[in-house]
């Protein structure tokens, strides 16, 4: 018997009156998560004037790399590619932007923002509340200003936290970055509207519909690279009971702190000192999905900046957060 | 993604040794996918019923469901389902947006995407928003209350939308006492409206549930114990065996081209996704709206070339013979093709707070392309609970409407209720690029409109007539480069007026009868043009006949001249 079986109740095989056999070929979810995110893709690089792709390293990123290589095939993605710095990167992270960047032939931006890394912002000496809005949401406003960007694709999905179940795959920003959540363009069919007055500019998610199931199997299926960090492997942790902390970056000790080694991996990428690490044997992909099946927590749910409020992300969203 | 809760620990220790995650992989890629649409209000038990479907299926995770336990008002011992969508009552509660929310989760045949949406009377816009992308609807009826406007109202812009299949969950039946009486009077209620309503021909298949979310009764499972008169599936059955993507493969082909791939001189594909039908390399298409012909060389994707594809793909074809296609342009099968017009008949549904005002500037955006409205004029509204028609000669936000519509370009149409993507549009706000209506294309007129005698004469006649549209026309230059421009138009036959002072009014009025009116405004090098809400093109004026050219040139590709 499968595992599977069991999460859903039996389903009788009788045939169900008023409903005709299907005997189409079904061509499966992926494909045609596939298509609709390659039209928007296609739609964004055809209506505004300076799209780029925000680039984040971790795994929708990496999806949404290779359905932009899809999308323009046999020729190359037209639009440059952004990755927001704060400084708190894992290694690892940095080598395979490069890598993947030069392997695609994309033009990658990088933008820090320098004066708040210089005066030693840090999510322990502020909190993660203001560390984010400094090093990533003040990052990626100047960044799209500085470069005139008119649209931006994100990768972030509907399933992955509450205030993102409403975002619309053209999500419309004011002149200042950002988000009103009672005023977003009604979105029917495939039919976007990229219009924007100077100034304004719309955040894309073509990965909108898919699930955080959906791009693991995509990743599988497709062979995409994806960072190192997603295996389990030894790893030096500080060890806080349930909580692994990864030892990146110095200030995260705690005095008298020493690392272990433990076999484990990242669910999610972020900033070293927010994103513990959890204790896995998955090395394999279709581990990592044997794994996330038997999950009883959100993938966000090892992001301290998720938790950090009541309606932590429809806060930062409204300020110009991805 | 279904996570398993406690239960199911047990379980997996003792199939773990026969659990492959190859095989869950192989029965994963055999998925295919259903959207659905459920609209819904507070009490009619809605966030109970997708709570209840998210709960069965095991797609909510352990922690969600602990932080509801014991709380809510389904009494002890009693899980109250609707806290786990974060229903309409947190959301309004908290003072969070009430907005379409779009919900997934799985099961080991299908993935399903919900589009959830609010139910009352100014949640119109956001019901079709959901509908629109929906393979099926559920409708909820309160067994208590019979068919209530509110569900009229959904069942109504759900078959508007061309939803296929919609599914009444005659709801709380525990309430009624399982009552078969009951049921079937509801279902005959709503069979009566829905023949009434679906005014547009396209075919609903509809289907009635008796259910008690609260209690999962034929919701996950067949309950025969509760309802031993009703012989059909449960909710989640019947969500699973109905047809998902639609089977357009006999369908008429319509390829609208989002983007010319052309990466060297040696490749020139056509980018876009198959809205209808299937194409084969070697078949003949026309290209929309210049008629040419050819033939299909090859399907180009990334992970190779296709002998066929058919809806939804998204592929790039290259044709056998060099033809000028740009973005915007339909491809379709030759002999087949789709109906080039001005003129036709679409229903409305309006979004915007502002109403529909006919002397303001809308473009309409239909497939990949984007055309200025020249006249709509409504024919009626509908008053979507009681069917009844109303003349009127605006629309305002949430309410639907017949209209009449004129385009200034050609299209290239299908009715909606034959092919969904081609007989849509949204219609936009030129002014506050505000997105206003979603419109769905009724009947198509013959594209003649010069041939009328009938009523005052036209803007469209005007146009056929002076060979140019009507816009406002604003100039940044010196008066060299007006004076010039001015003598340019006129010796074209174009019928211009000066306006020395912006009055936006009278310019529009002007021009929405077909005059090109001229704005100038004195200035330095270079020479800025806005043509109608356009944005501001730099022209170079070190030579002012190339001046004059670049700006005719602009005309023409804005097809304002023709």
């Amino acid at each position: 018997m499968l595992l599977t079986e069991s999460a859903v109740s039996t389903v009788s095989t009788a045939p169900i009156p008023g409903t005709s056999p299907v005997v189409r070929q079904n061509p499966g979810h992926l494909r045609l998560l596939e298509a609709e995110s390659i039209q928007i893709m296609r739609e964004v690089a055809s209506e505004f004037e300076r799209p780029v792709m925000l680039y984040s390293i971790g795994k929708d990123s990496s999806v949404m790399l290779r359905l932009a290589q899809k999308a323009f095939y046999p020729g190359p993605i037209p639009f440059p590619l952004l990755h927001i710095d704060t400084g708190f990167k894992f290694r690892e992270m940095l080598e395979f932007r490069d890598n993947m960047a030069k392997e695609v032939g994309a033009e990658l931006h990088v933008w820090r923002n320098e004066p708040a890394i210089a005066a030693g912002t840090n999510p322990i000496k502020l909190d993660t509340k203001r560390c984010c809005a400094l090093l990533k949401t003040q990052a990626l406003l100047d960044a799209l200003k500085h470069y005139n960007f008119d649209a931006a694709f994100g990768g972030a999905r509907r399933d992955e936290e509450k205030s993102r179940a409403k975002e619309r795959i053209y999500s419309f920003r004011d002149a200042a970055g950002q988000w009103d959540p009672k005023n977003q363009r009604p979105e029917l069919w495939n039919l976007y509207n990229a219009r924007v007055h100077p100034g304004e500019s719309i955040r894309v998610f073509p990965l909108s519909n898919w699930t955080e199931m959906d791009v693991w199997q995509y990743i599988h299926e497709e062979n995409i690279p994806i960072v190192d960090l997603y295996y389990a492997k030894e790893r030096p942790m500080y060890v806080r009971g349930d909580v692994l902390m990864p030892i990146e970056q110095e200030f995260v000790r705690l005095p008298g702190e020493e690392p272990q080694m433990v076999k484990s991996r990242l669910r999610s990428l972020g900033c070293s000192p927010c994103t513990g690490a959890i204790r896995s044997e998955a090395d394999t992909m279709p581990k990592i999905i044997a794994e996330l099946l038997s999950f009883r927590s959100s993938e966000r749910a090892n992001r301290v900046i998720d938790h950090d409020q009541e309606g932590s992300m429809e806060i930062k969203k409204r300020e110009g957060y991805f | 993604m279904a996570s398993l809760i406690t239960e199911q620990n047990q379980l997996q220790k003792d199939t773990a040794s026969v659990f492959s995650i190859e095989k869950f992989l192989e029965q994963e890629r055999g998925k295919d996918l259903l959207r659905f649409s459920t609209a819904g209000s507070v009490d009619d038990g809605k966030s109970t019923l997708i709570g209840r479907l998210l709960y069965d299926t095991r797609s909510v995770y352990d922690d969600h469901v602990k932080s509801i336990e014991g709380k809510g008002t389904a009494g002890a011992g009693v899980l109250d389902f609707a806290l786990l969508t974060d229903g309409l009552r947190a959301e309004r509660e908290q003072g969070i947006t009430i907005d379409v929310a779009y919900r997934y989760f799985s099961t080991e045949r299908r993935k399903f995407i919900i589009a959830d949406t609010p139910g009352h009377e100014q949640y119109t816009r956001n019901m079709a928003t959901g509908a629109s992308t929906a393979d099926a609807a559920i409708v909820l009826v309160d067994a208590r209350k019979g068919v209530l406007i509110q569900s009229r109202r959904h069942a109504y812009i759900a078959s508007l939308l061309g939803v296929r299949h919609v599914i009444v969950a005659v709801n709380k039946m525990d309430l009624v006492a399982y009552s078969e009486e009951v049921f079937q009077k509801i279902q005959q209620d709503f069979e009566a409206f829905l023949k009434a309503a679906n005014a547009d021909g396209r075919p609903v298949e509809l289907y009635f549930l008796p259910v008690s979310a609260l209690l999962g009764v034929n919701v996950a499972k067949r309950s025969p114990e509760a309802t031993p008169w009703y012989t059909g599936p449960s909710l989640l059955e019947l969500l699973e065996a109905l047809p998902s993507v639609e089977d357009t493969s006999g369908a008429a082909f319509r390829f609208p081209v989002q983007r010319v791939v052309r990466p060297d001189q040696h490749f020139r594909g056509f980018a876009g996704q198959i809205a209808s039908g299937s194409i084969h390399a070697g078949d003949a298409v026309t290209v929309l709206p210049s008629g040419r012909k050819s033939k299909v060389e090859r399907i180009v994707t990334y992970d190779g070339d296709l002998k066929e594809a058919h809806a939804p793909f998204s592929v790039t074809l290259t044709l056998e013979d060099e033809v000028d296609i740009s973005r915007g342009d339909l491809l379709v099968r030759s002999g087949d093709e789709a109906q080039l017009s001005r003129r036709f008949a679409a229903s409305l549904v309006w979004m915007d707070a502002q109403a529909l005002d006919p002397t303001r500037l809308y473009l309409l955006k239909h497939t990949s392309h984007t055309v200025p409205v020249r006249e709509l004029s409504v024919r009626h509204r509908v008053d979507v609970g009681t069917l009844e028609e109303f003349s009127a000669d605006t629309l305002q936000m949430n309410e639907i409407g017949v209209l009449e519509v004129e385009t200034r370009r050609p299209i290239a149409l299908d009715r909606y209720a034959e092919v969904r993507v081609t007989g849509a549009f949204v219609l936009i706000d030129a002014r506050t690029n505000a997105t206003v209506a979603a419109g769905m294309v009724r009947e198509i007129h013959k594209d003649e409109p010069h041939a009328s005698k009938q009523g005052p004469v036209t803007a469209a006649q005007r146009a056929e007539r002076w060979g140019h549209e009507g816009e406002v026309v604003e100039l940044n230059a010196p008066a060299e480069v007006a004076d010039a421009l001015e003598h340019a138009l006129f010796d074209l036959g174009a019928v211009t007026v000066r306006a020395l002072q912006r009055a936006p009014a009278m310019n529009a009025a002007l021009a929405s009868s077909g005059i090109l009116v001229l704005v100038h405004h004195e200035s330095e090098a270079p020479a800025h043009l806005k043509i109608g809400e356009g944005p501001a093109l730099e022209i170079a004026t070190d030579d002012i006949n190339a001046a004059v050219e670049e700006i005719l040139k602009q005309l023409r590709g804005h097809k304002i001249l023709q």
